[in-house]
């Protein structure tokens, strides 16, 4: 099987994607999304209910634990202006792509520090961690770590996540 | 089926989180996510990635994983991590359930920690996103 990985893509293998920083974030925008993820039943009070979720360990309103406070747009960002395409990665770190159209979320996982509250500022660092290949049911298929830490105003971190890609 | 987080047990299942997603679901998803890809919207793309319709975000897989954990543990729980595989994809028509077991318990002073196996799985019992996950307890049960 020919490599989908370039000699430009391994080399880039540890290095540092993107550095964003997001709008401060809304309580509107912790509603929203805890609206859309427990859509059609109301989402618990905690993440909308200020006099509530005063009253519980957190003090006040947070945000489930996978919400992006980066989404629409960062207040500060490193990353040039690219089309959300699936080379859009290899584009990022100036290196050649592997040719692929299709993407698909291969699989996530996070490990959680301080909640996100109303007001936070949250930066984030993505790197690549690694490019892998294996032959599944839609063909030859390249695997794309990357992973993501996220720290809040005063440096805390909220979560150390990683993201795998599958692209044919 | 356990009960209360406080007193799980090795193999107790949790109480299921189940929904029907479609695109009123994705389309909303999107929306806060900013996650506006094709074969989330428009079953041409969803077909043409070599499935039978558009499809859910694996990301709202992953939210309904919090969810299942979220509606057990409570306020007063926290999830420690979560990772998960997406196996197969939520195409239209589909009833997706969020389940999960305890695989572990331990204490640690007055905090439980909670290692659970999850997974969400269609009406026949297709597995679509497969993972595992912690949780922490403090205090005792209401």
């Amino acid at each position: 099987m020919t490599s989908f990985i370039s000699a430009g893509m391994a080399g880039a293998v540890g290095r540092t994607i993107s550095r964003r920083k997001s709008f401060p974030v809304a309580e509107s925008d912790i509603r929203r999304w805890a609206i859309a993820v427990y859509w059609p039943d109301p989402p618990p009070r905690l993440f909308w209910d200020a006099d509530y979720a005063a009253g519980t360990r957190h003090g006040g309103i947070v945000a489930p634990q996978e919400f992006n406070p980066f989404a629409w747009m960062p207040a500060e960002s490193d990353i040039v202006p690219v089309t959300d395409d699936a080379e859009r990665i290899e584009r990022m770190l100036g290196v050649e792509g592997p040719g692929l159209t299709f993407e698909l979320n291969g699989g996530r996982a996070a490990a959680y520090g301080a909640r996100i509250r109303p007001g936070d500022v949250i930066t984030a660092v993505s790197r690549l961690a690694g490019y892998t290949e294996k032959t599944g049911r839609l063909g030859p298929m390249l695997f794309t770590v990357t992973e993501d830490t996220w720290t809040n105003q005063i440096g805390a971190l909220v979560v150390r996540s990683q993201m795998t890609s599958i692209r044919y | 089926m356990t009960g209360s987080p406080h007193d799980a047990a090795v193999g107790d299942e949790l109480p299921h989180f189940r929904r029907a997603p479609d695109l009123d679901h994705w389309n909303r998803y999107a929306a806060v996510n900013y996650e506006f890809v094709p074969i989330h919207m428009d079953d041409e793309a969803g077909r043409a990635a070599g499935y039978a319709s558009a499809f859910g975000m694996g990301n709202l897989q992953f939210s309904y994983l919090h969810n299942l954990l979220r509606q057990w543990v409570g306020d007063e729980g926290e999830v420690l991590e979560l990772s998960c595989q997406f196996r197969a994809a939520n195409v239209k028509g589909q009833v997706v359930t969020a389940r999960g077991t305890v695989s572990d318990v331990r204490s640690d002073g007055a905090t439980r920690v909670l290692t659970l196996e999850l997974w969400t799985e269609e009406q026949t019992g297709v597995r679509l996103a497969v993972g595992q996950a912690r949780v922490a307890l403090t205090g005792e049960a209401d």
